[in-house]
């Protein structure tokens, strides 16, 4: 270096070589130069041997044990379930007729599904009265009636003790910062932490059964709720404060009647998360034994009857478009005028028909005892037949030639190789290169985060089967990439098509993730494919999504600018809309991995041989310590992507200026 | 225009000033009482803002008498709508004092606020401050019943002063049910309520279209011709200045420029800011006779009304050839005032 003007400034390493590209050759190159060298490495550098990894599991356990016994920590858990629990009974007395306290019969079936058509009719018009009132008469007439208010009596009891506890500590978080401070790193893990983290926790202080579920639901519910509650109460506008103020509201005046009310938008999109994301919860808290439909579900597809559990999975599927519409109407529900003089049945119309329509059918009810109650023998449920029906086309040569055929070939060419490969590279070979992954896309830090979280997985001692759970993750995720997007890149052409799209997405996220096991379970039976196109199927949801919203957000002027520059459609993709896109598109990608990670633990019943397995089994036990060690090997695998994913489409954003 | 009834020394000094503020200071920043009291005295708003403070409210004295209409304006940031929320104490001063009716509102505790606030104070917001999920009642309504008042009364009051600004028929309808002059009529009423002696209005006019606008100033003059409060009105229209206001007082950077009658700050502007400020004004439709009067001049002819504007008087002043013309003042004595002045005035070369 003579010339210190001609050559690069000095932080430029000589070889022409970035510091990245340096970087990323020696990660990248450590784990092909480990990976070649496997045969002749020891045993030791190939896996974390036995005798190094530390005894996490019976620590947890003593700790756990600790908490419960000597803190006495059961105590208060009693004491919670003892409440929640009489609540809890009290509900299923009344939707089932659980012979508990109040002891009253259960209510006709046509009473609760009346007064969900007025409520639905109330909220959005008779459309929405229609599916409200249609869903629960189809339960009914098809004999699930028992197992869907077994779900609901969980529900009617943990939303509204989620809400009410959310928006207790949203109002405080906005209140007190330092409480802020202290409970937004805590929501944050919450919010990563997968549903399965949850239920042993609850089983093992709350003993197995409706109370166990409920806690477990009401923790997993609540999160969003404080979030959305903050968010509302600071964006109160300014004046409608001072005005509160000036009308010499008191503090407590302030919050009841003027904060609460003017973030009423937010709090009620709040309730509906809430809503969701226990009936999310409630059906997979089947896996800790609570019944209802989930137990159901679970069951018939675990004995292979389609015709019931397809049936089943339609009530799921209404139950939840039903709970998602008539929350999110509620939310745009805006109070109309009476002129003056309305008399005030005509004031209080829905509230008034709602009643009437209640006492009417209870008491149509004692004389036709059809609309009390419907009978198994009665039930309209043709599950046999499409059993049958089902079972008869899947045998079609055809039909079986192809999914035969597609069975064979993705184990033979697909699944087979690169899970022996996967299994085969040592692991440290295998850290390294997903810390150079994370480096490439995100830069040091994720690099260093991911590195240290897999080395974690390495430690926990479950390092073959976290291998295949991050196999089946990341095979289905590129699969659902390379069929979901030139899905929404057509879709995103028209505005209609986008529109019709994105309501199919959004209406499929509402639906509890047990459902997406369905269409792949009647394709292919109980096999490993059948986990892999279950993901596929649910991660498609967020890549078509957010690649549509990316497309679809590319601001006009830069396609017409690209149009008049003579772009073919083609250039115009690649060169103009997907870089623009990317950012959105990531957070697509990062959802979808995110829930990849869920439904492969969820997946796990079918009977694979991956973590999610041995978690499962976990459930029926009491070894808190393990169950936390193999939810978090998941765990710190799913923030490894989540983090880099992050960082890269945070400098993409920035890079674009769009930050 | 109201400047011309107005005059200064019709109210009498004794009386104590409604509002009372001396080397008040509003400064945002992380420790703005620390930094004020280490401050060497003197520091320009750029100087506090290099050491990362903002000075909303820079050492403003001012005062506003019973039944006056004072109006603040200044471009926007000068620190207007903060130095009427230190009035209020919606704000906590950083500095100086503010006292109403003579008591110090700084050392008021929440609940003595609380009653100022509920039985002397009303605000009008520029975007209405409406409370969106209560009808115009119950938001005209809201300040009584935040006092406690049982609710007939309050529905009765509330009517009245909906029929005051002119919205009867309308008591049922949610304020998105409305158009923003009406919405901001709710907002006129909600704060007359409780028949505040003091009117703060934050440029309540701002947010509409200019035809509103207008019709919205005439029906503010009639309620005060009505009503006569103290207000303070904010406004950053030197139009709708003109049109309302007793003083004005200009604000930049969070200073009061000058404080006067509309006719003295176009005739003598204070600083070069003030002068730059009312250049365009046509200064003929601003002054009034009564204000160019001298003593010891003598005019001839028929006297013209102090409250006439030179623009008014304008044939009369290039017809005539006397020297000086005579002003019969407000209160009966006929004075003069130099009739090349008035030209001056009217020909807009400076006074
Ligand atoms: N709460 C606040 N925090 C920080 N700065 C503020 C705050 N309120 C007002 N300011 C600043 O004080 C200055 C004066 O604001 P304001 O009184 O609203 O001006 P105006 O009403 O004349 O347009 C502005 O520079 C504004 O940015
Ligand atoms: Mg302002």
């Amino acid at each position: 270096m003579t010339d210190a003007v001609a050559h690069p400034p000095p932080s430029e390493p000589r070889a022409g070589l970035s510091t990245r590209a340096r970087v990323l050759i020696g990660l990248f190159g450590a784990a092909v130069i480990l990976t070649l060298l496997r045969p002749f490495l020891p045993d030791a550098l190939i896996r974390v041997p036995e005798w190094a990894i530390p005894p996490l599991e019976p620590a947890l356990d003593a700790i756990f044990a600790w908490f419960q016994n000597d803190l006495g920590l059961i105590h208060v858990t009693r004491a919670i379930s003892g409440w929640l629990g009489v609540a809890i009974d009290a509900a299923a007395n009344l939707l089932y007729g659980k012979s508990r306290w109040p002891r009253l019969d259960a209510l006709p079936w046509s009473a609760v599904a009346g007064v969900a058509a007025v409520l639905g009719w109330w909220l959005g018009g008779w459309k929405l009265s229609l599916l409200a009132g249609g869903t629960f008469v189809w339960t009914a007439l098809m004999g699930q009636w028992k197992w869907t208010m077994e779900t609901m009596s969980v529900i009617v009891i943990a939303a509204p003790v989620s809400f009410v506890i959310g928006l207790i500590l949203g109002i405080s978080a906005w209140k007190w910062k330092r409480f802020e401070r202290a409970i937004r790193p805590i929501l944050a893990i919450l919010q990563t932490l997968p549903f399965y983290t949850y239920l042993l926790p609850a089983v093992i202080f709350f003993k197995v059964g409706p109370t166990a579920a409920s806690v477990a639901t009401i923790v997993y519910a609540m999160p969003p709720m404080i979030l959305m509650t903050a968010v509302g109460l600071k964006k109160v506008p300014p004046e409608v404060v001072e005005a509160g103020k000036m009308a010499g509201c008191t503090r407590w005046q302030m919050l009841t009647r003027v904060f609460i009310p003017s973030a009423r938008s937010e709090i009620l999109v709040g309730l509906n998360q809430v809503i969701m994301l226990s009936l999310a919860m409630v059906v997979l808290t089947a896996f800790i034994g609570m019944p209802g439909l989930g137990a159901k579900l679970l069951a018939m597809m675990n004995s292979f009857k389609l015709g019931r559990s397809f049936e089943i999975g339609i009530t799921i599927v209404l139950l939840a478009i039903t709970l998602d519409r008539l929350s999110k109407a509620w939310v745009v529900k805006q109070p109309e005028h009476f002129e003056k003089g309305t008399p005030w049945w005509q004031r209080h119309f829905f509230l008034v028909l709602g009643i009437a329509t209640f006492v009417f059918f209870l008491l149509v009810a004692q004389v036709v005892p059809y609309l009390d109650e419907i009978g198994r023998r009665q039930a309209f449920s043709m599950g046999k037949e499409i059993d049958t029906a089902m079972k008869t086309a899947l045998a079609w040569d055809w039909v079986q030639a192809t999914t035969n055929g597609i069975r064979y070939f993705f184990n033979l060419f697909i699944l087979i190789p690169t899970e022996n490969a996967l299994l085969y590279v040592p692991t440290f070979a295998v850290i390294a290169a997903v810390a150079g992954i994370c480096y490439a896309l995100g830069g040091a830090q994720p690099a260093i985060i991911g590195a240290v979280f897999f080395t974690t997985v390495a430690f926990f001692g479950w390092w073959d089967r976290a291998m295949l759970t991050l196999h089946s993750t990341v095979t289905a995720v590129l699969l659902a990439v390379l069929i979901g997007m030139p899905i929404a890149i057509w879709a995103s052409r028209s505005a209609r098509a986008s529109r019709g799209a994105i309501f199919v997405c959004d209406t499929a996220q509402t639906f509890p993730s047990f459902i997406y096991l369905l269409p792949a379970i009647m394709l292919f039976g109980i096999s490993p494919i059948t986990v892999i196109l279950s993901i596929l199927i649910y991660t498609m949801v967020p890549v078509i999504r957010y690649t549509i919203e990316g497309l679809r957000g590319v601001p006009v002027e830069l396609t017409e600018a690209a149009d008049m520059a003579g772009a073919t459609r083609w250039q115009k993709l690649k060169n103009v809309q997907l870089p623009l896109a990317m950012p959105t598109i990531a957070v697509g990608l990062n959802q979808a991995l995110m829930f990849a990670f869920f439904m492969v633990i969820i997946a796990a019943f079918i009977g694979t041989r991956d973590i999610g397995q041995e978690l499962q089994r976990t459930l029926a036990g009491t070894h808190l310590g393990k169950n936390f060690v193999l939810g978090f090997s998941v765990v710190f695998m799913a923030l490894t992507f989540d983090i880099a994913i992050n960082a890269w489409a945070e400098r993409r954003r920035r890079a674009l200026g769009l930050a | 225009m109201r400047g011309a009834d107005f005059d200064p020394r019709k109210i009498k000094m004794s009386d104590t000033p409604v509002i009372s503020a001396r080397n008040v200071w509003k400064l945002f920043g992380a420790k703005p009482e620390a930094y004020l009291a280490s401050m060497p005295a003197g520091h320009s708003y750029e100087q506090i803002r290099e050491d990362g403070y903002i000075a909303g409210v820079k050492d403003v004295s001012i005062e506003v008498a019973r039944g006056e209409m004072l109006v603040i304006m200044g471009l926007s940031g000068s620190g207007k709508s903060t130095l009427v929320r230190c009035f209020s104490r919606l704000h906590d001063i950083t500095g100086g004092t503010i006292e109403i009716d003579g008591q110090d509102i700084g050392a008021f505790n929440e609940k003595e606020l609380i009653d100022l606030r509920r039985s002397k104070m009303g605000m009008v917001f520029q975007s209405f401050g409406l409370l969106p999920h209560r009808t115009v009642l119950e938001n005209v309504a809201f300040p009584l019943e935040m006092r406690g008042q049982d609710r007939h009364d309050r529905r009765d009051r509330a009517l009245e002063v909906i029929r005051l600004v002119g919205l009867e028929g309308r008591e049922e309808y949610y304020p998105r049910e409305l158009s923003g002059g009406q919405q901001q009529r709710v907002g006129i009423a909600r704060s007359l309520a409780i028949e505040p002696d003091i009117w703060f209005l934050d440029e309540p006019f701002s947010a509409l279209d200019p035809l509103i606008r207008r019709e919205m100033q005439d029906e503010f003059l009639r309620l005060q011709d009505m009503l006569g409060k103290t207000i303070v009105f904010i406004t950053h229209d030197f139009d709708e200045a003109l049109r309302l206001a007793d003083r004005i007082a200009i604000m930049k950077d969070g200073a009061v420029e000058q404080c006067d009658t509309p006719d003295r700050i176009v005739l003598n502007p204070a600083t070069e800011y003030v002068r730059k400020f009312t250049e365009e004004i046509d200064k003929a439709r601003v002054v009034h006779a009564g204000v160019l009067v001298q003593e010891g001049l003598t005019g001839e002819g028929e006297p013209v009304a102090a409250s006439d504007t030179i623009q008014s008087l304008a044939r009369r002043l290039v017809n005539d050839a006397s020297d000086a013309i005579p002003v019969k003042m407000a209160d009966g004595a006929i004075k003069a005032m130099p009739r090349a002045e008035a030209l001056g005035v009217l020909l807009g070369d400076g006074a």
